[in-house]
C-alpha cells in the first residue's frame, strides 16, 4: 500500500499570539512550531496500516523552510520518505492553494491511500483533505474513526454528529480525513530520530510543480473577539476566590 | 444574482441548523439586496419544500431524486453543481454540519469557487459581504473577503444565527424543481445506516450542574479531583474532546459537536480552552464558570465568572469550602 499522509506545521498550542503589523496574520518570531495535532493521528494511522499491509508511508507538507522539521519528525516516527513543497506563502495560503500544491506532488506518484488530519489547529478551515481528493480525482470520506483495508474496498467508520456513526465503503485509491483520537500516537525513538537523517526528503518549489498560489479568500483583518458576555473575573488567593465564587453562584446566579 | 441557501434534512426531518442558516441567508439577502432561493435536497422532500415556502424566500428549489435518498459526496456534489449552474447565485449558504464539511469543499473546488467555512457573522459593506470566522482555536477573529468569480460558498456555524429569527411570509413562495441528471454509477462511496455505539447511557443533558475538564487537567490521575468537585456540587462530570480521545474519560461524557449538547444551570469549565467544537455543546448553559491559567483562553469570552488561576490551586479550596458549608 502506497500511503501518503499530509502534515502541516502549526504554532505550538500554548503560543502567545501577537498580530503582525498589518493585523492580517500573526507574528512568527519567537514562536515554536509543531506538527498539527490532528495530523499526528493521520500519520499514526498510516504507520499502522503499513505495519499491517506493507508498503510505504510518505509524509508530505506544503510550508515554509521551517516545516522541514515537521517532515523530519514524521520520518523519525517511521515514515519512509518525505516531500516538502517549500514556499513562504503557504503560511497564509488558503486551503485551495495548499491542496493544489499537495495534489501536484502526490499526483506524480502511485498512491493507494491519502490521509490527512481533520483540520488544522491554526486556520481550522477543515477543507484541505476534501479539496485534495477532488483535485486528485479520488473518492473521499471524512472524520474517520476506523479503517479496514483488508478487502478490495476500504471499509471505514465515519463519525456523524451527536454520537452517531456510519460505515462507509469506498474503492481505492481514496482519501480519508482522520478524526483525532482514532489511535494512540507513538513517540519518535532515539533510533528513529537517527534513522530519519538518512531517509530521503524531496524538496519542490511551487514553480517546479507549476502551482498557482492565488488566494481565493483573504484575511482583511485579525482582531480579538468581542466578549459575548460581561465576564466577572474573581481575583485573590485561592481560598478567597473559591469562597467568592460559591457566594456568587449561591446568591447572584442562584444556581447552587 | 441571488443567494442560494442549501438546507439539510435526513429522512424527511430537518437538520436543526437548517433554520439557523435560513436566518443567515435572509440577513444576507437583505444586506446584498438580492433574491433568496432556498433549496431542499433529498428524495421525496415535497412536504419540506412546502414548509420552506412559508418562510420569507423568493423561491424554493427542490432537488429531488432517488439518487439523493442517502448522502454521498459524489451524488450530492453532482446535484448541487447542476442547481448552481441553473441558479447562478452569488453566494451559496449552508449550515456548517458534518455533511457540509464532507461535501462543500469538493463542490466548491469542482466549480473553482472558494469556501469560507464555519462563519460566525457577516457584514455588508458597500454591497460586498465580509465574513467573520474564528482562527487559532477561537483566540482571534478574522474578517474574510472572498476573491475571484462567484459563486462563493459559505457555511454558518451552529448557534451563530438564531432559528427563531427566521422571517415568515404571508404568501407562499413559488416552488420549482431543479431538473437533475444524475448517474448513480458515478457514486463511488456507499454509506450504511447510521448507528450509535452501545454504551452506558449517561444523559448529561438532564444534569443541572456539570463540572467539565479539558487539557488543563494534565494527567488522568488528576481526574478524581474534578470528580470530587462534581460530587460536592451534586453535579455530573464531563469533558472536552481531547480528554476522551486520550481515554481518560469515556466518550459518552464528551461535550461538544461530536458529543452531547447540554444546557445546565451551572457549567464549570476546568482547564478548558474553549475551542468552538466544545463551545457549541455548552454555550446554552445558564451560568458558565471558567477556571484557566491562560487569560487569553476563548472560554472566558462566554464565561459569566472567570478565574485566571491554576485549577489545582482553586479546585481543592472549592471542595473544602463546599464541605464546610454543608
Amino acid at each position: 500500500m502506497n500511503i501518503f499522509v499530509c502534515v502541516k506545521q502549526v504554532m505550538a498550542r500554548d503560543s502567545v499570539i501577537r498580530l503582525d503589523e498589518g493585523a492580517t496574520w500573526v507574528r512568527d518570531d519567537g514562536l515554536t512550531f509543531e506538527m498539527n495535532e490532528p495530523d499526528t493521528y493521520a500519520l499514526e494511522e498510516a504507520l499502522r496500516l503499513k505495519e499491517k499491509h506493507g508498503g510505504e508511508v510518505v509524509a508530505v507538507t506544503a510550508g515554509p523552510a521551517r516545516s522541514a522539521s515537521t517532515i523530519r519528525e514524521a520520518l523519525a516516527k517511521g515514515a519512509d520518505r518525505g516531500i516538502h513543497i517549500e514556499d513562504d506563502r503557504f503560511v497564509e495560503a488558503d486551503t485551495h492553494s495548499t491542496a493544489s500544491a499537495l495534489a501536484a506532488a502526490i499526483g506524480r506518484e502511485d498512491h493507494d491511500l491519502v490521509l490527512t488530519g481533520l483540520q488544522s489547529d491554526d486556520s481550522g478551515f477543515g477543507q484541505t483533505g476534501v479539496i485534495l481528493a477532488e483535485k486528485l480525482g479520488l473518492p473521499h470520506a471524512t472524520i474517520i474513526m476506523e479503517i479496514d483495508a483488508s478487502g478490495s474496498q476500504l471499509r471505514c467508520k465515519r463519525e456523524l454528529e451527536a454520537g452517531w456513526f456510519q460505515t462507509v465503503t469506498l474503492p481505492q485509491p481514496a482519501l480519508l480525513t482522520i478524526q483525532s483520537g482514532i489511535n494512540k500516537v507513538r513517540y519518535a525513538t532515539l533510533m528513529g530520530i537517527k534513522r530519519a537523517r538518512r531517509k530521503p526528503l524531496q524538496r519542490y518549489s511551487t514553480d517546479e510543480l507549476g502551482v498557482d498560489i492565488t488566494a481565493q479568500q483573504v484575511v482583511r483583518r485579525l482582531y480579538q473577539p468581542q466578549q459575548a458576555k460581561q465576564t466577572v473575573f474573581l481575583e485573590g488567593g485561592s481560598r478567597e476566590v473559591a469562597e467568592e465564587l460559591l457566594n456568587k453562584l449561591r446568591f447572584e446566579a442562584r444556581v447552587i | 444574482m441571488s443567494i442560494l441557501l442549501v438546507t439539510e434534512q435526513q429522512g424527511g426531518k430537518w437538520h436543526r441548523m437548517s433554520f439557523e442558516a435560513l436566518a443567515a441567508a435572509q440577513a444576507a439577502a437583505m444586506g446584498l439586496d438580492c433574491p433568496l432561493v432556498a433549496a431542499v435536497v433529498g428524495s421525496g422532500v415535497g412536504e419540506l419544500a412546502s414548509e420552506l415556502a412559508n418562510k420569507r424566500v423568493s423561491e424554493v428549489a427542490v432537488l429531488d431524486s432517488p439518487a439523493l435518498a442517502e448522502y454521498s459526496p459524489d451524488g450530492f456534489a453532482a446535484a448541487l453543481r447542476q442547481a448552481v449552474e441553473q441558479t447562478q447565485p452569488r453566494v451559496v449558504l449552508f449550515p456548517h454540519t458534518y455533511q457540509v464539511r464532507d461535501l462543500v469543499p469538493k463542490l466548491a473546488a469542482s466549480l473553482g469557487g472558494c469556501f469560507v467555512s464555519d462563519v460566525v457573522d457577516m457584514r455588508f459593506e458597500g454591497g460586498e459581504p465580509i465574513f467573520v470566522r474564528q482562527l487559532f482555536q477561537g483566540k482571534l477573529h478574522a474578517d474574510i473577503s472572498a476573491c475571484g468569480e462567484p459563486p462563493h460558498f459559505v457555511s454558518v456555524q451552529s448557534g451563530a444565527y438564531r432559528a427563531d429569527a427566521v422571517v415568515e411570509s404571508d404568501t407562499p413562495a413559488p416552488i420549482s424543481n431543479v431538473s437533475l441528471s444524475l448517474d448513480t454509477s458515478a457514486i463511488r462511496s456507499r454509506s450504511e445506516a447510521p448507528y450509535q455505539d452501545a454504551k452506558d447511557a449517561v444523559d448529561l443533558s438532564a444534569a443541572k450542574i456539570i463540572v467539565s475538564v479539558g487539557r488543563g487537567i494534565q494527567d488522568p490521575e488528576n481526574i478524581p479531583q474534578a470528580e470530587a468537585l462534581a460530587k460536592a456540587l451534586g453535579g455530573e462530570l464531563a469533558a472536552s474532546r481531547p480528554i476522551c480521545d486520550n481515554g481518560w474519560l469515556p466518550l459518552e461524557r464528551q461535550i461538544g459537536s461530536s458529543g452531547q449538547t447540554v444546557a445546565p444551570n451551572l457549567y464549570l469549565a476546568l482547564g478548558i480552552s474553549g475551542a468552538i467544537q466544545h463551545v457549541v455543546g455548552m454555550k446554552g448553559a445558564k451560568t458558565i464558570v471558567a477556571i484557566n491559567k491562560d487569560s487569553g483562553a476563548p472560554i472566558f469570552e462566554i464565561a459569566d465568572y472567570g478565574i485566571v488561576a491554576d485549577l489545582f490551586d482553586v479546585v481543592p479550596k472549592l471542595i473544602e469550602a463546599l464541605g464546610e458549608s454543608n
